[in-house]
């Protein structure tokens, strides 16, 4: 891959991390909040649904985990199982695209 | 203090103190020989070394130049540590009165002690680690302010004597052999921070990429183990910086 290519891979990678950092710690707050205020699976829907806010957070949420991991468990392959192909790139590209759409889906599921 | 005086002025403790020395010796199949060797005060791990050489055995191969860390060729693995072992005090790195000795990691080993450092420093060439003059021959002095902030970053990282301890110590070495390592990517970053240096383009493009400065995982061992207190993985990360910026400009 060009210089240009892994250095752009790099920033996407160091820049999603950065968005995960923020949607991680909103994401477990919320959690925290609901369970303790003992909120119902119904109730949380409520709150979810046809919110355009929750809808926003999360798709970012699902966008920056289908970029973030997918070039991460490309690291992981060239540099742990000497996986280091355009095979190895379609593969994490694949895992990406397959999180992404469970993500949507469940985006989608929670939010409309 | 029991012991006999030395001609050089040193006191060799009594007979009973001894070091249990490991040695490694061989290429890449050989195996570590025992030495029992005198303890004395003020002894280095090559001053061992060099006992070991002079009284037991003569075949033992090392290196060594200056024995006062400005030559950097000295290093070996002590007690699994990547040392210059002219500045390795034996009261400091031997636990028990025992001590490892090793070639460094990360690079093929000649015989015994001496390892092939040609990779090394074919890195340094391949990170694009020679300054590349602008100047001609009748231009004036260049004035570079030792304040400014590219100098200073220069400056930070300038002192590197080539000795590979920060190479043999970095895990990515080990898990990725295209890898240009720290020696040589902080070698890179001196000269991307110099202002007179006329290839800085061609330079970003060399250190970028998965066996350049975004290959670095940012352990911070090289900085922990360089016995220069320098800090490599801090001029790495200004080549990420560097690199990135010019992947935005299209420069890259």
């Amino acid at each position: 891959m060009s210089a240009r290519t892994e250095t752009r891979v790099w920033a996407a990678q160091r820049a999603s991390a950065a968005v995960l950092a923020l949607c991680v710690a909103v994401h477990l707050a919320t959690l925290i909040v609901a369970v303790h205020g003992g909120l119902s699976a119904a109730a949380i829907l409520g709150r979810t649904r046809g919110s355009p806010a929750w809808a926003a957070f999360y798709t970012l949420f699902v966008v920056a985990v289908a970029i973030h991991a997918p070039l991460g468990l490309r690291t992981i392959a060239a540099e742990w199982l000497a996986w280091k192909s355009r095979t190895a790139d379609i593969a994490c590209t694949a895992v990406g695209i397959i999180l992404l759409v469970l993500g949507i889906r469940a985006v989608v599921a929670v939010t409309l | 203090m029991n012991g006999t005086a030395l001609t050089n002025g040193s006191t060799m403790r009594g007979p009973d103190k001894l070091l249990r020395v490991s040695v490694w010796r061989g290429g890449a199949g050989g195996r570590f020989k025992s030495y029992e060797v005198p303890r004395q005060d003020s002894q280095t791990v090559l001053d061992v070394v060099t006992w070991i050489q002079r009284r037991v055995d003569s075949s033992l191969a090392y290196r060594f130049a200056c024995r006062v860390g400005m030559c950097g060729s000295c290093a070996m693995t002590v007690n699994g540590i990547p040392r210059w072992t002219c500045r390795a005090h034996v009261a400091r790195v031997a636990a028990d009165d025992r001590l490892e000795i090793a070639p460094l990691a990360n690079l093929p080993i000649v015989r015994d002690l001496v390892v092939d450092m040609s990779e090394f420093f074919d890195k340094w060439a391949r990170a694009k680690g020679r300054f590349v003059p602008t100047a001609k021959r009748r231009d004036d002095f260049a004035r570079v302010r030792p304040s400014s902030p590219a100098r200073r970053a220069a400056d930070a990282a300038i002192e590197c004597i080539g000795c590979a301890v920060c190479y043999a110590a970095c895990d990515v070495v080990a898990w990725n052999p295209a890898y240009l390592g720290p020696a040589a990517l902080n070698r890179a970053w001196t000269l991307v921070r110099d202002e007179r240096d006329g290839a800085h383009r061609e330079r970003l493009a060399a250190v970028a990429g998965d066996a350049g400065c975004h290959a670095c995982h940012t352990h911070t061992l090289c900085a922990e183990r360089c016995p220069a207190r320098l800090s490599p993985t801090a001029s790495i990360a200004g080549l990420k910086r560097a690199t990135a910026l010019a992947a935005l400009r299209g420069e890259l």
